[in-house]
């Protein structure tokens, strides 16, 4: 190809553009071609501060003498591995880069790269993708050069086919599952180039053989959804599910457990006897469940590691006796997948046998059937069982059993370095973490308090006089006159260009939604028929009662048919939250976006869907500062058009300060109130309850703001709530009555936004 | 006109949640309109019928649908071989007999036909057929009753303000726990034992409404799987068929129900 101009002097009218353009430097004229564009999805995902190690980066790949094709591939895909698992994977991805221009297999960094988003899609945190790229230089260093003993000199036939198919593999696999795919295929086929090739194609039939073997498990993956509602609709609890690998850490195969982030899970299950993967994982979401449920963490100081493992044994076989009276057919699967240890399997005079003597005793302690004679085990079996007789027990009395457990059974010989370690591991056990305090160190406690200055500047700044809403109090069951005022200004404009990138990043959801939208539009008229009186006469069902008349039978008397234009008429005011909370992260790591941001992307996407449907929208945003300072934000009014002056307010939101839900329902429904249309809704969207920093009572804020709802609703206003509170169960419901609707999942709120106003206004 | 074929003749069994009784009959010594809220499958017609019998008053009910018009409830001419000849709806043959009309899940009418309802509800009590040129007056026994249910996940499926402040309202939900258990043993005859364990199937699949269910699962749907646990069909297989299959065909809330199930019943 010719380079039509120097493209190393091509200009950019941006000097912010120029300046990318210059650190790029490179002199292919196919990067200018898609420069801008890749850059722009660039800006998305990678902050500012990072773009010049991407810049870098694509440079170098750019320099390595393989042509403009891998550089193009890592400028385009890039972007999406960081929104898939972090930028952190830039360092270990050069690495291999530069691993593979070393070596002869120059030629596989295009494909690498290529499917490089794939793969980090699938796998969805650094920590994975380096198993991955782990697992790549194996192959990699093991299939080059080695077929007549010639050092490296022959590149790896497999590694191409390997790149380009692995996003397929791990469709099918979990990590580990594809290191065991690969290993059948360096053992087998190291000598055999084409072969080789072949199988890491997925050409020959043993390759897909071993890849159906390694099919074992249910992937976290697959079953991600099931296992949500799983914990929501048995358990009530709507944590957090991340999964983590086991295949790599062979001496210490992590564990389950569960800390502030969430429930961590393993990615994959395989099938335990007549126990399937899904239960596995059930059973393990039960066992932590119940320590949430029933137990309490306890000092740890003054115990020995052998007391404290005593207490867990305990303590697990409690809250698992719990989880069985609430559903018993989990002691089925908790049985099945408990080890059963051999009487008499472990000698006491040269091994020790506590792990032993505990998992014995634990099987014991949930299962009738132990058929165990130790009479120690037996007896406190049976005090185990009294204590649980009356209730649930608790962690601190059953922990004073362990104590005595272990004062009664304990054995020189427990000392021993040799453990028995047959049959004592309870994979569905959670690590127990949480059971247990340390109170040397406990500062731990990270705070993230950063005042936000831009609003605190802002407050100054307010615009028309303060309006006066009075207050619902529930104690006395009076309202306080005027005790909200409401301050509303126009809101801030930023750059509507940011907007505009949103809606592009979405632009898959935004076609599904056209089409949705135009089933949706108004089709003028609509024929009703059956109608006794009509405009026309409906000649089908008049002749055929004709025929009954004269048949003697009763006609029908609706012959007549009439139209009715179909308009929607629905006038929609849409009221965001902008507290504080909005700052909070949603996801782990790089790909972590704000619930701000979420909400943004939300809102426009809704503006931008209501705009083409038509029903006259109002957008604003409210949060407060005490009563004496409700601000309340206008966006966009009804009769403004969704265009770049309302965008640009949207791309300048912010948060900050509480939520004082009650006036500014009342506010954002004097101007709903005042349009006229067959139907008014009131859409609100928030992360969390009302609260306020001058009231203490959490529940003042909540009956005030169910009073103003039933003040709406006297009005002709309905008011529906969209809650990113995964806790907002709780309190929801008694605000809003039935019209709610609580999103687990928060990273979907742009696409769930506009569709549940679709479907509450079909 | 025969009022005695609407009594309801034998007591149908219901079991009270709160004091509805007592207001209900209140309102009905009012002759005040009444609106039974609540999801589907909850006792509101149970209720409605059994206050009929407690009052001894004739029942009319009518289950409304979007097809129904105006017509279909106040009466129409209807063609005959030497003419024509008027036959009252069933709204208008209750306000001429003193009976209470019921009309269930109101919602599904057109609003253009819930609005013929309106004179009826203020203090005239009156029904004018405009076809027949005739105003009724509505007989002093007679009361109307309507059910609503206002979990509908659309808003556009909802009653007007107009039509709604005309009413005195009874929230009803399903009912606690052990209540509900209760119904079920009663109902059908099944332990208490086995009824709280559907009950507690009941409950897990409530926790999911809002949440990929529309409505949780009902206790008419509990009483059909207690009366096919009666009929001698395993638990298990009447609380799939019952409980799980009609609500919904999301493989995942499936399963999880099913596994509810398994684990419940074993
Ligand atoms: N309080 C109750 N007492 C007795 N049976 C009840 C009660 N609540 C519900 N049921 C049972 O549930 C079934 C469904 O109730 P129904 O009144 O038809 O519901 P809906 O609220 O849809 O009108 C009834 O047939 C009855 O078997
Ligand atoms: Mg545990």
């Amino acid at each position: 190809m010719m380079a039509s101009s120097d493209s190393a002097l091509k200009e950019y009218q941006h000097p912010l553009m120029q300046q990318y353009w210059t650190r790029l430097d490179t002199g292919f004229p196919q990067v200018g071609e898609i420069f801008e564009e890749a850059m722009a999805e660039a800006l998305l995902v990678i902050d500012r501060p990072d773009l010049d190690a991407y810049l870098d980066a694509a440079s170098l790949i750019g320099k390595l003498g393989r042509g403009v094709e891998p550089m193009l591939v890592f400028i385009e895909e890039w972007p999406s591995v960081v929104d898939a698992v972090g930028k952190e994977a830039l360092t270990p991805v050069l690495d291999c880069v530069k691993a593979m221009q070393k070596s002869p297999n120059g030629k596989a960094i295009t494909p690498f790269l290529q499917t490089l988003a794939a793969v980090s899609r699938r796998l969805q945190s650094a920590a994975q993708l380096q198993h991955y790229l782990d697992i790549t230089l194996d192959l990699m260093r093991r299939t080059s050069g080695s077929i007549h003993g010639h050092h490296t000199t022959f590149p790896s036939p497999g590694l191409p086919f390997f790149f380009e198919q692995a996003p397929r593999v791990l469709d099918l696999l979990a990590v580990g599952g594809m290191r065991n795919w690969v290993e059948y295929g360096i053992r087998n086929y190291n000598h055999h180039p084409e072969r080789q090739e072949e199988y890491f194609a997925l050409k020959l039939a043993d390759s897909r053989a071993v890849l159906q073997r390694e099919r074992r498990g249910t992937l976290f993956a697959d079953v991600e959804r099931q296992l949500d509602l799983y914990l929501r609709a048995v358990w009530q609890d709507g944590d957090q599910l991340v999964p983590y690998s086991t295949a790599f850490d062979e001496l210490r195969k992590p564990i389950p457990y569960y800390d502030k982030l969430g429930l961590r899970i393993p990615d994959v299950f395989e099938d335990a006897g007549q126990i399937s993967g899904i239960d596995r994982y059930r059973a393990v979401l039960a066992h932590m469940v119940g320590h949430r449920r029933w137990g309490t963490a306890q000092i740890a100081d003054n115990w020995s590691p052998f007391q404290r493992m005593a207490v867990e044994f305990f303590e697990d076989c409690r809250i698992e006796t719990l989880l069985c009276r609430e559903y018993p057919g989990l002691r089925r699967i908790f049985l099945a997948l408990h080890p059963k240890p051999v009487e008499g399997a472990c000698n006491p005079e040269t091994t020790s046998c506590l792990r032993h003597r505990l998992a014995m005793l634990s099987r014991a302690l949930i299962d009738p059937d132990h058929g165990y004679g130790d009479a120690d085990l037996n007896h406190f079996v049976g005090r185990f069982h009294a204590l649980l007789e009356a209730g649930s027990s608790n962690t601190t009395e059953i922990a004073n059993l362990a104590l005595s457990y272990v004062a009664k059974t304990r054995r020189q010989s427990d000392q021993l370095a040799t453990v028995y370690f047959d049959d004592t591991v309870i994979e569905y056990r959670d690590d127990n973490r949480h059971m247990w305090k340390f109170i040397e160190d406990s500062d731990d406690e990270e705070f993230f308090d950063e005042p936000d200055k831009k609003l605190a500047k802002e407050s100054e700044v307010i615009g028309l006089p303060p309006r006066h809403y009075p207050e619902w109090d529930y104690n006395t069951k009076t309202y306080r006159p005027d005790w909200a005022s409401v301050y509303e200004a126009l809101h801030p404009s930023g750059n509507p260009a940011d907007i505009d990138k949103l809606l592009l990043k979405h632009a898959a959801l935004a076609k599904q939604l056209k089409r949705l939208l135009d089933l949706l539009k108004p089709q003028d008229k609509v024929r009703i028929r059956y109608q006794e009186e009509g405009s026309e006469l409906d000649l089908d069902v008049a002749l055929r009662a004709l025929i009954d008349f004269k048949g003697g039978a009763t006609p029908d008397p609706r012959i007549n048919m009439s139209h009715r234009t179909d308009g929607r008429n629905i006038a929609v005011m849409l009221l965001v939250d902008q507290s504080q909370s909005l700052h909070q992260k949603v996801g782990a790591g790089e790909t972590a976006q704000s619930i701000l941001e979420l909400s943004q992307e939300a809102v426009s996407l809704l503006a931008w869907a209501i705009d083409r449907l038509g029903d006259p929208l109002a957008i604003a945003g409210f949060h407060s500062n005490t009563r004496h300072e409700v601000r309340y934000q206008h966006i966009k009014g009804f009769s403004e058009r969704w265009d770049d002056t309302v965008k640009a307010r949207v791309a300048a939101m912010d948060a900050g300060y509480s939520t004082r839900m009650g006036a500014a329902l009342r506010h954002a429904g004097h101007y709903l109130a005042a349009r006229k249309a067959d139907k008014r809704i009131l859409l609100v969207l928030t992360d969390g309850e009302p609260a306020d920093i001058d009231v203490t009572d959490p529940e003042h804020l909540r009956a005030d703001t169910k009073k103003a709802v039933e003040e709406l609703d006297t009005k002709g206003i309905t008011t529906f709530c969209l809650s990113l509170d995964p806790k907002a169960d709780e309190y929801v419901r008694e605000i809003f009555g039935n019209r709610f609707r609580v999103l687990d999942r928060i990273e979907r709120l742009p696409e769930q936004l506009p569709m549940l106003y679709l479907a509450l206004t079909k | 006109m025969d009022k005695t074929q609407y009594l309801v003749k034998q007591e149908p069994f219901y079991q009270a949640q709160g004091k509805e009784v007592a207001l209900y009959e209140a309102a009905y010594a009012a002759k005040l309109p009444v609106m039974v809220k609540g999801p589907t499958g909850c006792g509101k017609s149970r209720f409605v019928e059994y206050m009929a019998w407690k009052l001894q008053k004739p029942l009319i009910t009518v289950a409304c649908n979007e097809d129904m018009t105006a017509s279909d409830l106040v009466g129409r001419y209807l063609l005959e071989a030497n003419g024509t000849r008027w036959l009252d709806g069933p709204l208008t043959t209750a306000a001429r007999i003193g009976a209470i009309c019921y009309l269930d899940e109101i919602v599904e009418a057109r609003q253009d036909t819930t609005v013929v309802i309106h004179p009826l509800t203020d203090h005239r009590r009156v029904l004018p057929l405009d076809k027949k040129g005739e105003l009724l007056d509505a007989h002093p026994d007679f009361q109307l009753v309507i059910s609503y249910n206002p979990g509908y996940q659309s808003l556009m499926k909802d009653l007007k303000q107009s039509t709604k402040q005309r009413f005195t309202a009874f929230d009803f939900d399903y009912p606690a726990p052990d209540l509900e258990t209760s119904i079920l043993a009663k109902e059908t005859g099944l332990p208490e034992g086995t009824a709280a364990k559907l009950v507690k199937i009941a409950q897990v699949g409530r926790n999911l409404k809002g949440h990929g269910l529309d409505e949780g699962i009902s206790t008419r749907l509990l009483v059909y799987a207690a009366t096919l646990i009666k009929r001698g069909v395993d638990a298990q297989d009447a609380c799939r068929m019952a409980l799980v299959r009609p609500i919904t065909d999301d493989p995942d809330i499936r399963a999880t129900l099913d596994h509810a199930i398994d684990t419940t019943f074993i």
